[in-house]
């Protein structure tokens, strides 16, 4: 009953689902457009097979699955350390191992490669003791080890919610039951937290595909990279490669959903029971527990610190405009108003109908989390070169463009929000308002806006911080002479103006840093 | 099993607790329903996808009453209350408020906020984000503001509320909530007030004491109200009329007296209250049964055209009493009108359920005639399991029987309701 679908009596909730219908086409169109290209690029299908692309393909799936598996193997046994022990410090200690989602991956490598690539601080100390050169930086390791440093935190996070609802008396059945710890653990609580795993693994995984900053300054060959270098001179093979990308991603969600089937959610949540006594272990555990958010936050903040102190090399070209911060802002208010407006009516279905086409619908609005910001940059470039005409010769296309790159992007993050505030409301308040002698109109005025209002907020929020830090489809579509904090950070970091960069970082940090605190309110996350 | 007894209980209750000159009522056959009909159902019919809720639907309640739609979860109850609101489209039939067609194939669909219909949700829906007062002030839209701050005062001490118009709902008890809820429906004077199962959110305890208050509150307030309840107990103790639905269509419609004591259907009859079924045949001026003869002017309305044929008769749990059979043949002194049996020495049946309810103890026995009827005793009664005992009928009262070739009334009754042969 309390599902039961709004209203068979009114017009509105056809007018709803239209522009929901509108919203979803137009977040969609890009990889429309995409296939169009794709099928234009038939002729060129050989590419597929060419050395390049096959080593291109290679790379990104062994990045995808190294940085998965690192990531489970820290996020894991951290997750399992901060709830199921006896470790001293764990609230702290857990704060702490969730901070490296707010590090934007670029800046982490940024700050790995000034420190320890060649000529990086690091080797610059080194020097005089007569270490002549340290194992490169660059390439498949590091991108592995700077990746999986800034996302781990997915498995750690969510690994750590379903053991915290696990109901712990089915371990202590199972102890009575003749199990060993271990035993236990592998039988009882492993099948229960695999599919939080599974969630946490599969946005690790979908990071690795989708990332463009760190590989590029890393300078390994994965999709995103040869892609982004490709559009400028061979449409076809961007197109081929887009696509392709676009294909092994469906591959990784569809591999998630069978991972995630069979998990069961516990009826008696968070039991305490006995903590497992770490005993002489206490110390290495603990050690283990400081030295990955450590190297993760001590690392970029050491260097971001010692450029901005010592300034390092500058070129008058890329001395700091506040122009940059101010366009960075209102580009960030445009996408979070746009996305908020577009999330309201897809999350209003979602939450309020039943049936495939509302969930049809609902999915479509997430196309943004599953293709890559490179791909939908690149399709909308693809795009504004064949369609847009004189406009987009003059470079008049563009900023619109960019900022429908923004929403396609992140509009789930505010149909998220606001869908879950949706479901908050009751749909028999709006019928009560009904049979008080409202309109559908004024009933969802005077009783549901107010209602979803801070969901709704708390939605553009998130979509505004994060559009701050968005690199690749920045870098597409911004127009010439254009810059915003990030691509200013970019030119200097590909320049080797570190001390340039130095600032710019700084200030997305602290972005960074916010869109988490509003992430955590909006979802209640609890530390504890 | 459980849900049995339940109902056996609560059906005792319900038939100690009513108060019948208390009602304004209508017992006897409709004379004109449709004279002062506030809303009419005529073959109102609903279903969602392939599955049928409402079939052929017909209803009239009339201005100043207060009935009750009773049903088990699943007969259509909610439904039919949102029909009447407005709140989805019947697929056919015709609904009209005071004549007026508000839904059917001849009528445009009249929207819930042009109805004129109060609700009292099953939740409540109190708005979350306005004060009680606020809430109640909700549908007065258009009122100037000294007439609406008057109408909220009055409304709120109607419900004995007064100083609660500054809370918000969570600051107000289950109960409190239920009284604003009340309250903002009323405040537009509906011409018709509709209630969604509405103590089924309250503890039990203050379900009782909300069900006085709410019969009072709608009665002060003179406004023609429809309440939907599974709990027969609620049904019988609040309304002037009660419709039992059953699978999608209404039953009977009576007031609960009427109801309880002579339920047209086996339907009826077996979910109000626990009922056995004593097979019998009519003969002459009595009808013989497993509990020996009942004279047939005890029986109710037993026409001449079933004499000579089978019949069942209707005996609740304490209409009944079981007294363990004396060996020496002669039973506890007899009086009732099961008087004048053949074999009253070595007793009638054997008492083969027994259950401990506190205030009363429940058996069920099964008669030598092969029948089983369920007596409902004073917990200080000891009548063991297996024992043989005598079964006398006590009921002061008429009975009311179904003809075995189930003739006379459209029977929504189950088959096996009626004893083995």
């Amino acid at each position: 009953m309390a599902t039961r679908t709004v209203g068979s009596g009114d017009g509105r909730s056809l007018g709803v689902v239209l522009a929901a219908a509108a919203i979803a086409a137009a977040v969609l169109s890009p990889l429309a457009w995409l296939l169009a290209g794709g099928v234009d690029a038939l002729d060129s299908l050989g590419l597929l097979v060419a050395d390049t692309t096959v080593r291109v393909f290679v790379n990104s799936t062994l990045l995808a699955g190294a940085v998965t598996a690192a990531s489970i193997a820290i996020g894991v046994p951290l997750a399992v350390l901060t709830v199921r022990t006896d470790l001293p410090g764990k609230r702290t200690l857990t704060v702490l191992l969730a901070m490296p989602l707010v590090v934007p991956s670029y800046i982490g490598a940024f700050a790995f490669v000034s420190a320890f690539g060649p000529r990086g601080r690091l080797q610059d100390l080194l020097a005089p003791l007569g270490v002549g050169s340290l194992p490169s930086i660059y390439g498949f390791t590091g991108t592995v080890l700077v990746l999986t440093l800034y996302t781990y935190p997915y498995v750690f996070i969510t690994t750590r919610a379903s053991l915290k609802t696990l109901d712990t008396t089915l371990v202590d059945a199972a102890r009575t039951l003749d199990h060993t710890r271990w035993e236990a653990f592998r039988r009882v609580t492993f099948p229960q937290i695999r599919p939080s795993i599974g969630a946490g693994s599969l946005l690790v995984a979908l990071y690795a595909l989708s990332d463009f900053g760190t590989p590029q300054i890393m300078r390994f060959d994965v999709f995103t990279r040869v892609i982004y270098s490709a559009q400028k001179y061979n449409l076809d093979l961007a197109t081929l490669l887009s696509l392709q990308l676009v294909a092994v991603t469906l591959v990784v969600l569809a591999l998630e959903s069978r991972v995630r089937g069979g998990g069961v959610t516990s009826e008696h949540p968070g039991r305490r029971t006995s903590l497992l006594r770490l005993g002489r272990w206490k110390l290495p555990a603990l050690c283990a527990c400081l030295a990955v958010p450590t190297l993760a936050l001590a690392v970029p903040l050491g260097v971001l610190g010692f450029w901005l102190i010592s300034g390092g090399q500058t070129s008058s070209s890329l001395a700091f405009e506040l122009s940059y911060a101010l366009n960075s802002l209102w580009l960030a208010a445009a996408a979070a108003l746009l996305a908020a407006l577009c999330g309201l009516p897809i999350a209003y279905v979602a939450a309020r109908r039943d049936g495939p086409a509302a969930a049809a619908l609902e999915r479509s609005a997430y196309v943004g989390y599953a293709v890559p910001g490179i791909v939908i940059g690149f399709a909308l470039v693809f795009f504004g070169a064949r369609y847009g005409g004189a406009l987009y010769r003059q470079g008049l296309l563009l900023l619109p463009l960019l900022v429908f790159a923004y929403v396609v992007r992140f509009l789930p993050q505010s149909v998220g929000s606001t869908r879950t505030s949706f479901e908050q409301v009751s749909p028999a308040l709006e019928e009560a308002a009904r049979t008080l002698g409202e309109p559908p109109l004024r009933a969802f005025r005077r009783v549901t806006l107010p209602l979803v209002a801070p969901g709704l907020l708390g939605g553009a929020a998130l979509v505004s911080l994060t559009t701050m830090k968005e690199l690749p489809a920045t870098l597409l579509l911004r127009p010439p002479g254009f810059d915003t904090l990030v691509t200013h950070l970019w030119a200097a970091e590909q320049q080797g103006y570190y001390g340039q960069a130095a600032l710019p970082a700084l200030v997305l940090l602290v972005v960074s840093a916010l869109s988490l605190l509003v992430m955590v309110r909006l979802e209640g996350y609890d530390v504890e | 099993m459980s849900n049995e007894l339940a109902r056996t209980a609560s059906g005792v209750d319900a038939d100690r607790d009513r108060d019948p000159d208390a009602r304004v009522r209508d017992a006897g056959t409709d004379p004109d329903p449709d004279s002062d009909a506030v809303l009419e159902l005529d073959g109102v019919g609903k279903s969602f996808g392939r599955e049928s809720v409402i079939e052929e639907m017909d209803l009239s309640v009339r201005d100043g009453e207060l009935l009750t739609l009773l049903g088990p979860s699943g007969c259509g109850k909610t439904t039919t209350l949102r029909l009447i609101a407005g709140l989805d489209r019947p697929d056919a039939g015709e609904i009209r408020l005071r004549g007026a067609p508000v839904a059917g194939p001849d009528a445009s669909f009249v929207p819930p906020e042009e109805r004129g219909v109060g609700v009292v949700f099953q939740e409540f829906a109190l708005f979350p984000h306005l004060t009680a007062a606020e809430n109640v002030a909700f549908g007065l839209q258009g009122v100037d503001e000294a007439e609406r701050d008057r109408r909220v005062r009055e409304l709120l001490e109607l419900v004995g509320l007064p100083d609660k118009g500054e809370a918000t709902p969570d600051e107000l008890s289950g109960g409190q909530q239920q009284r604003v809820a009340l309250a903002r429906a009323l405040a537009p004077k509906p011409q018709l007030l509709l209630l969604d199962e509405p103590f089924s959110n309250l503890d039990v305890d203050l379900r009782v004491e909300m069900r006085e208050e709410v019969r009072r509150i709608i009665k002060e307030a003179g406004v023609t109200a429809v309440s939907v309840t599974h709990d027969q107990e609620e049904a019988m103790s609040i309304s002037d009329r009660v419709a039992v639905l059953n699978g999608g269509r209404i039953d009977q419609v009576d007031p609960p007296e009427r109801m309880f004591q002579h339920p047209e259907s086996r339907f009826v009859a077996g979910f109000l209250g626990h009922a056995s079924f004593l097979a019998g045949r009519v003969d002459g001026d009595r009808v013989e049964t497993g509990l020996g003869a009942i004279p047939r002017e005890r029986v109710h309305g037993l026409a001449p055209e079933y004499d000579d044929t089978d019949v069942d008769v209707l005996v609740r749990p304490d209409d009944v009493q079981a007294r363990r059979a004396v060996a020496d043949g002669r039973g506890e002194s007899a009086t009732g009108p099961g008087r004048g049996r053949a074999d009253s020495e070595a007793g009638d049946g054997t008492v083969v359920y027994r259950r401990y309810l506190g205030p009363s103890v429940l058996y069920r026995v099964e008669l030598d005639s092969g029948d089983t009827v369920a007596c409902m005793h004073n917990h200080a009664d000891e009548v063991g399991l297996e024992e043989r005992v005598r079964v006398e009928l006590t009921a002061d009262h008429d009975l009311a029987w179904f003809p075995r070739g189930a003739k006379r009334v459209a029977d929504g009754g189950r088959e096996d309701a009626s004893p083995p042969r």
